[in-house]
């Protein structure tokens, strides 16, 4: 999502499918405040990424980038679209500090989490405090680099990556075409590739270095964890992460156009497996049942002569052989 | 060409030597051609090799740099043996592309030219065969949503009056505004075509009243959900038949079943025990125009695609819904798979998530609304509280900050559902025994026996009143703009429900949802295990296999029966003798 004006308004009028968008007071802000962002980082490009709904208030979010687009971009949010603050980047650490927290944001970047690590021995004194609480702002970082790893996609060819290792935009990225554009195949996890290393060599023979230089949409666990539309009169490709919900991608096939926006809360759906259409595994377990069903029509021979051999027991206890007496 | 410098020095100055060169090229060019029979190895060393012979020139041989010069072209004609393109006609068309277009950098990009040279080549149309032109979708709905823009559709004659006096049609492109100030809300394209499928639907269909309620997301296809109601009496004819079809249904399922029963009967006798359950009588489901079914909705997938009906809720529906989290596919006949499992499809899990979150976050500013005036129908209702209330001519509009600040100027104006799966309490025992109205007056008498009646919020309740999740409010409330608050609109949104949102200025106000359709927990989604596992036939002597008795055993047995036997018979008589005296 571009920041000059039109691009932006343009990019959100596309993904407003699901419901959420800005006012048009934030929209003037930010045609504003991202080009002077632009100038003051001496950014390449800047996006404006999303915004995070918190309790009392919303962080909207933008990120900016240098030559290298491979390269993590700085992050910045602000809270009324105007003045924007650098968010530190993103470390394991941080990820891993956060993992446990749950619930709402608030809103407040100074907030302070009480530590999950430290709730579960609350018994042990520490030394340091530093380890106890866990500002809102961490928080915020960890999760939009958590969301830009695990959802932030582009369509495939739209970066190539050049012998000497920087990624730039394909200038000859002409958009997919409407059969690609329904397949996730085409689209491509914005980061660093995971399972491409353990592709087979013949999987490998068919990709192209220069483009197929990141994991695909296809393999994401679970299975059908995105929901791919054709919106806008058949128009507009939207795909929406069921993992993250409110991570909205729009592409329009044949044109240059596609970017991400996140309207959401910040919180992973974890309910996601439970919340799938199951009918794949009904039908493998209907298959499963039918492979059975011999042995179950057996089983009334198995239970007379069962029967049978009960009746011959009666004969000879005790018990019965008096009642007959 | 580079090389062809190189091969000068042992002779001239190779800085002299190429502008020297130059003019003389087009000379040979005409007579020579290209094509002269050289092997193309050669072509460099040739000026030391000495000249080369050529049989059939009559020139004079040219210099050796010109040789070279010709050599190389020649080199450059070669086409390829697999595209059959000769890079000398390549590097022409390349350059020819670069000065036609004058693109910036062209040194940067000189490889992607090169490459969109070679792709212009394969376009070619080859053969003679025609493409058959393919149909997208896209022009399939942008015929459906051309019908939408056209006018008159219908009858056309009476149209004119209708809108003019009174039309149920809702008024979706201010709303949509409204919402717009607070960055909620559809694109304006998409909220006009639901607005003139909006009006479809009300030329179509006998309609008391008309708001568009919000749209579902699905995996698929989305759902647009209108909320509408009836004129008056328009709608029993119809429910009537529908219940008979669902009473039929029912009746052919109860045969089928009993059928499927009588040829396994024949089949085979060792049939197994059938269970003694009868599964509780279902909670009746709530009559149209009350609670949950206080309203009918119509769905569709797409504006200009046609709406589709959703059957009225059923008590067991919500209750199954509450315990199930599933996204909705966007057809309505998808069956849900789900433990524990759920009473009906797509369709009526839509209909029940629409009626659970409608008492959840249908909301009014506090005073617009106002309870009926007739006491009767409290009475009638058995002080679970009145469930009709109407537009209160008097309201005065609360301020937009006090809207914010306060949630108790806020008031639901649906109906809790209770546990039970219904708005209105009833006792499940009392209506499956006996007709309801006699047994009434009687049940308040004893209602200790009873299950306990379920007692929800009364209708109009203030939000202040909701209950927190978890230490997280249940609403957030907001203005539209810190900017100029003079003009600001009072947005508020559910926690409970994400995507179910309110506005409110002066006499205006409306609510929307737009999401997954799901409930907000802040705990992870459990799903409740299954019932334990019936316990096993107490096991005693009966049932106990015992080891067969040996021969010396049952002789022993025998004699001791017989002897018992013998007793008996003596005994017997000694009591005959004694009933003959006693008789006597």
């Amino acid at each position: 999502m571009e920041a000059d004006g039109l691009g932006l308004e343009q990019a959100l009028a596309l993904a407003a499918g699901g419901g959420a968008g800005l006012s048009p007071e934030k929209r003037a802000a930010l045609g504003a405040s991202l080009l002077l962002l632009r100038r003051d980082y001496r950014f390449q490009r800047v996006r404006f990424w999303g915004r995070l709904q918190g309790l009392r208030a919303a962080y909207y979010i933008a990120d900016g980038r240098a030559t290298d687009l491979a390269a993590p971009p700085q992050r910045l949010y602000s809270l009324n679209c105007v003045e924007w603050s650098l968010l530190p980047p993103a470390t394991e650490e941080m990820i891993a500090q956060t993992a446990g927290l749950r619930g709402r944001f608030q809103g407040d970047p100074s907030y302070e989490y009480e530590s999950p690590e430290r709730k579960e021995d609350s018994d042990r004194i520490y030394e340091d405090d530093s380890g106890l609480f866990i500002k809102e702002e961490t928080r915020l970082v960890a999760t939009i680099e958590q969301i830009d790893r695990a959802v932030g996609i582009i369509p495939r060819g739209a970066f190539v990556k050049t012998p000497l290792g920087p990624v730039h935009e394909n200038r000859n990225f002409e958009g997919l075409s409407m059969t690609e554009a329904k397949k996730l195949n085409s689209y491509f996890h914005f980061t660093e590739p995971v399972n491409l290393k353990n592709k087979t060599l013949l999987e490998k023979a068919d990709l192209d270095p220069s483009i197929d230089f990141l994991d695909s949409l296809e393999h994401d666990i679970p299975k059908g964890s995105w929901s791919i539309q054709l919106e806008r009169g058949g128009t507009v490709v939207i795909l929406r992460s069921l993992l993250w919900l409110g991570l909205t991608f729009y592409h329009i096939p044949m044109t240059k156009q596609y970017g991400y926006v996140y309207f959401g809360t910040g919180e992973k759906n974890m309910d996601l497996p439970f919340m799938l259409k199951e009918e794949a595994q009904l039908r493998n377990q209907t298959k499963a049942f039918s492979l059975n069903a011999k042995p179950l029509r057996l089983a009334p021979y198995l239970l007379s002569s069962m029967q049978s051999s009960r009746g011959y027991s009666k004969a000879f206890s005790p018990s019965v052989t008096s009642a007959k007496a | 060409m580079a090389d062809a410098p190189a091969a000068g020095p042992p002779q001239d100055l190779p800085l002299y030597e190429p502008p020297a060169a130059r003019p003389q090229e087009p000379g040979p060019m005409p007579g020579h051609g290209p094509y002269q029979p050289h092997e193309p190895g050669y072509g460099l060393c040739a000026p030391q090799g000495g000249p080369c012979e050529d049989p059939t020139s009559e020139q004079p041989p040219p210099s050796p740099r010109e040789l070279a010069l010709i050599n190389a072209k020649a080199y450059l004609l070669q086409s390829s043996t697999k595209s059959g393109l000769s890079l000398y006609d390549h590097l022409a068309n390349m350059l020819t592309k670069i000065l036609d277009e004058h693109p910036i950098n062209a040194a940067d990009i000189i490889e992607n030219i090169s490459k969109d040279v070679k792709w212009a080549q394969f376009q070619k149309k080859m053969d003679t065969l025609r493409d058959e032109y393919e149909i997208l979708p896209t022009f399939e709905l942008a015929e459906k949503h051309k019908v939408l823009f056209l006018k008159g559709n219908g009858d056309g004659d009476q149209e004119p009056e209708e809108e003019i006096t009174d039309t149920p049609l809702p008024n979706v492109m201010e709303t949509a505004f409204y919402f717009e100030q607070a960055g909620i809300g559809l694109s304006k394209d998409e909220y006009y075509h639901v607005f003139l499928a909006l009006k479809q639907l009300v030329n179509t269909q006998p309609i008391h009243t008309c708001r568009f309620w919000g749209k579902i997301l699905g995996l698929e296809m989305n759902y647009i959900v209108a909320e509408v109601e009836y004129r008056e009496g328009e709608e029993e004819e119809e429910t009537e038949e529908e219940e008979e079809e669902e009473e039929k249904l029912i009746e052919e399922g109860g045969k089928e079943g009993s059928e499927v029963e009588d040829e396994d009967e024949e089949k085979d006798d060792d049939e197994p025990p059938k269970s003694t359950y009868k599964p509780p009588a279902a909670t009746p489901k709530e009559e149209n125009r009350t609670g949950a079914n206080k309203f009918i909705y119509f769905v569709c997938n797409e504006p200009g695609k046609p709406w589709m009906k959703l059957p009225p809720v059923t008590p067991a529906q919500i209750v199954a819904a509450r315990k199930i989290k599933k996204f909705f596919t966007g057809r309505l006949d998808a069956p849900i798979v789900s433990y524990p499992p759920f009473p009906g499809n797509e369709a009526n899990y839509l209909r029940a998530q629409i009626a659970r979150i409608s008492a959840g976050t249908q909301i009014s500013p506090l005073g617009f609304y106002q309870f009926g005036e007739e006491e009767g129908d409290e009475e009638e209702e058995g002080g679970s509280g009145r469930d009709t209330y109407e537009e209160n001519p008097d309201f005065e509009p609360i301020s937009v900050m006090e809207l914010v600040e306060s949630l108790s100027n806020w008031v639901h104006h649906v109906q809790n559902i209770l546990m039970q799966g219904r708005c209105i309490w009833i006792n499940p025992i009392q209506k499956s025994e006996e007709e309801e109205e006699e047994v009434e007056e009687e049940e308040k008498a004893d209602e200790s026996d009873e299950p306990q009646q379920e007692v929800g919020p009364p209708l109009l309740t203030p939000l202040s009143e909701d209950t927190e999740i978890q230490n997280i409010p249940p609403w957030t409330a907001q203005l539209s703009t810190n900017l100029v608050p003079q003009y600001a609109v009072a947005v508020i949104q559910s926690n409970l429900w994400p995507g179910a949102y309110a506005f409110a200025t002066g006499k205006k106000f409306d609510n929307i949802y737009l999401g997954w359709g799901h409930k907000y927990s802040p705990d992870n989604y459990i799903p409740p295990l299954p019932p334990p596992v019936q316990a096993e036939y107490p096991s005693g002597p009966e049932i106990t296999e015992m080891s067969d008795p040996t021969v010396e055993e049952e002789q022993a047995l025998r004699a001791a029966q017989e002897e018992a036997l013998a007793a008996a018979e003596e005994m017997e008589e000694m009591e005959e003798e004694e009933d003959d005296d006693e008789d006597d």
